[in-house]
């Protein structure tokens, strides 16, 4: 009699194991509240409660580190996500994989903060901005020490020339390290031309020696903590590296480089868009996008926040990018399956050298 | 009645291995033997062989190796000064040695970064005191120094419990017969201690080889082992079935490990018994 509960009990659990896989998508089944997906640090928390206060709108938060994580996350349907914010190329993937909801922003009320200028940007990933709206941007370049270089820093070269051996740090993720490597030959960063991407490799196994190390989130630090001369960064943590030491300067190379925004998108499983839209317009909104901004010190796309800003702040290129500096930055577009499998294969042998 | 009853309250533990060891495993050869398309190959399991591959599995082979060998150099000789030393008290002296297993083991290599990064605490000390500092930061030197920091109470612990359980007695006994410190040591002691050495070494080298995060921190992504390449072809090359493919390669390797240490356990025991 045990015996047969026993394996009633395991086919049952067996059986709801298979159901919650296969199905997915429990949650948000509430209609007043939206499940939320971000990087992390990325939103100021006290936002999501004032936004609960205004509107009585639950927000349930989730946070991921990377945009191929939040792909992941999404795609497995463990959690049925309304609103999601990730990066340009990872924007396209969604919009191509029939994801993304079309949303008109244009009936926002606090839509017209955002820049036209950055809607253009966004156009390379989003044609028309039908999916997208930008929340945060900038671009990458390097954040040197001003007292420990020898010259003045402007060219992508100082990172080849072998003047700073053991000095640099490089980014640990294939498309930033191999952008550099792109755009200093000249070439586009988005190139999937064979031997380009070869050129760009063997530059990048030949600059291992000078390379102190391969890191992300501890790049700024290790600048901060004068263990090394320069990174390649992004822009927000070039600001932040300032404030922590303020011989750190931040510039982009001149050759150009790699300009990011990072987007919302309202997912094909959002039931309630009317909410999302309140969510988003609530973003756009001035007071709150400045508390978003003071919160993470990225570029901002908002107008009216960056005229809230002192003057400081609006004339440090690190938070709001002369138009000059990224007039040869490029976008990332998605690659296809058999450029990014040679490109991850000529970043492992790069590691391994 | 009673065996039904230890089947009944083995329930939980079923559910536990199934759910949680052999459902993934089984999805991990599912997506081992398939390309990405999802046809049947053996391509990501004989993937081991590209050079990359190879050459990241020859060295995570070589850092477990050595990081077990200095596990055991000083495991060993300190579980022999503990068992010689007058104190009343063992327990107390291993609860002291594991002490540091009970902080984050994260938080603890973050540490070591600090104490041996080229601007770190040892190197501002050398500079103090007028020696050019060392720079082993990012280095295999660095890795290995980290692994054997995060793992050697996994082989003092066995080791330490095998040496105490050796009896005084036999050990009088060879000395009454005219065995000298030297022979007493390779003829007795070592012996008797060899299955708290296996399974120090299974407990060291099986999470050496399959370490990226300790190679992360301390290796400044500049070395690869085969642990950080499955970490890349799932976190960023979305590769699954490459990284599979490795991660059984590297299952094997652990088996491997496992049986040829497990045995020298199994006949050291037969040794003590006659």
């Amino acid at each position: 009699m045990k015996k047969q509960m026993t394996s009633l009990l395991l086919v049952i659990c067996m059986v709801s194991c298979c159901l919650c896989g296969c199905s997915g998508a429990p949650g948000s089944s509430d209609s007043n509240e939206l499940t939320v997906f971000n990087y992390s640090e990325y939103l100021d928390p006290e936002m999501i409660e004032q936004f609960t206060k205004e509107t009585g709108i639950k927000i349930k938060y989730e946070e991921a580190t990377t945009p191929e994580e939040m792909y992941t996350k999404y795609i497995s349907g463990a959690i049925s996500y309304d609103l999601l914010c990730t990066s340009d190329y990872m924007v396209k993937r969604l919009i191509d994989e029939g994801q993304a909801q079309e949303v008109d922003f244009a009936s926002m009320e606090n839509f017209s903060n955002i820049d036209p200028k950055y809607l253009k940007i966004s156009e390379s990933f989003d044609p028309g901005n039908k999916y997208s709206l930008p929340y945060f941007w900038g671009t990458v370049g390097i954040l040197y020490n001003t007292k420990k270089v020898k010259g003045p820093i402007d060219s992508w070269d100082v990172l080849f020339n072998g003047d700073y051996k053991g000095q640099i740090i490089m980014q640990d993720s294939m498309r930033d390290s191999f952008m550099v490597a792109l755009k200093y030959l000249g070439y586009s960063l988005n190139t999937q031309d064979e031997n380009e991407i070869h050129e760009a490799a063997e530059l990048l196994k030949k600059q291992k020696d000078d390379v102190e190390s391969y890191l992300v989130d501890e790049a700024r630090d290790e600048v901060v903590a004068e263990n090394a001369t320069m990174a390649v960064v992004y822009s927000g943590e070039a600001y932040l590296g300032h404030d922590f030491n303020p011989d750190l300067e931040y510039v982009v190379p001149k050759e150009g480089s790699n300009l990011w925004v990072d987007s919302w998108i309202v997912t094909k499983n959002c039931k309630n868009t009317e909410n999302a839209k309140k969510f988003l317009d609530f973003l756009c909104r001035d007071d709150v996008a400045y508390a978003n901004f003071e919160y993470i010190y990225y570029s901002t796309p908002n107008k009216a926040a960056v005229d809230m800003m002192d003057d400081d702040l609006r004339n440090n290129p690190a938070i709001v990018p002369t138009d000059d500096s990224i007039k040869d930055c490029e976008v990332y577009e998605a690659f296809d399956e058999k450029t990014t499998s040679l490109y991850s294969d000529l970043w492992k042998e790069i590691k391994s050298e | 009645m009673n065996r039904k009853r230890t089947r009944f309250l083995s329930t939980p533990y079923i559910l536990w291995i199934v759910g949680f060891t052999v459902i993934p495993l089984l999805f991990v050869f599912a997506k081992a033997f398939t390309d990405q398309s999802g046809t049947f190959t053996f391509g990501n399991v004989t993937a081991i062989f590209d050079s990359v591959h190879r050459k990241a599995l020859l060295l995570s082979v070589e850092l477990a190796f050595i990081s077990s060998l200095i596990c055991i150099l000083i495991s060993y000789p300190a579980a022999l000064i503990i068992k010689a030393s007058g104190v009343s008290n063992k327990k107390t002296i291993m609860f002291i040695m594991i002490l540091p297993m009970w902080m984050n083991f994260i938080l603890r290599i973050l540490a070591i970064q600090m104490l041996i990064s080229s601007n770190g605490i040892i190197n501002h000390f050398l500079t103090v005191l007028g020696i050019s500092p060392m720079s082993i930061i990012n280095t295999p030197v660095a890795i290995v120094i980290g692994m054997v920091y995060d793992y050697l109470p996994y082989m003092l612990l066995p080791v330490l419990n095998c040496v105490l359980a050796i009896p005084e007695d036999i050990i009088e006994a060879s000395k009454d017969l005219g065995a000298n410190r030297f022979h007493v040591l390779t003829k007795i002691l070592l012996p008797l201690s060899l299955s708290g050495i296996g399974s120090g070494i299974t407990m060291v080298f099986v999470p050496s080889m399959t370490e990226f995060v300790i190679a992360n921190i301390l290796g400044g992504g500049k070395i690869q082992l085969l642990g950080n390449i499955i970490e890349q072809e799932f976190s960023v090359s979305m590769n699954w079935n490459l990284g599979s493919g490795l991660s059984v390669t590297l299952m094997i390797f652990v088996l491997l490990t496992t049986v040829i240490f497990g045995r020298t356990t199994s006949e050291s025991d037969r040794g003590f018994v006659i």
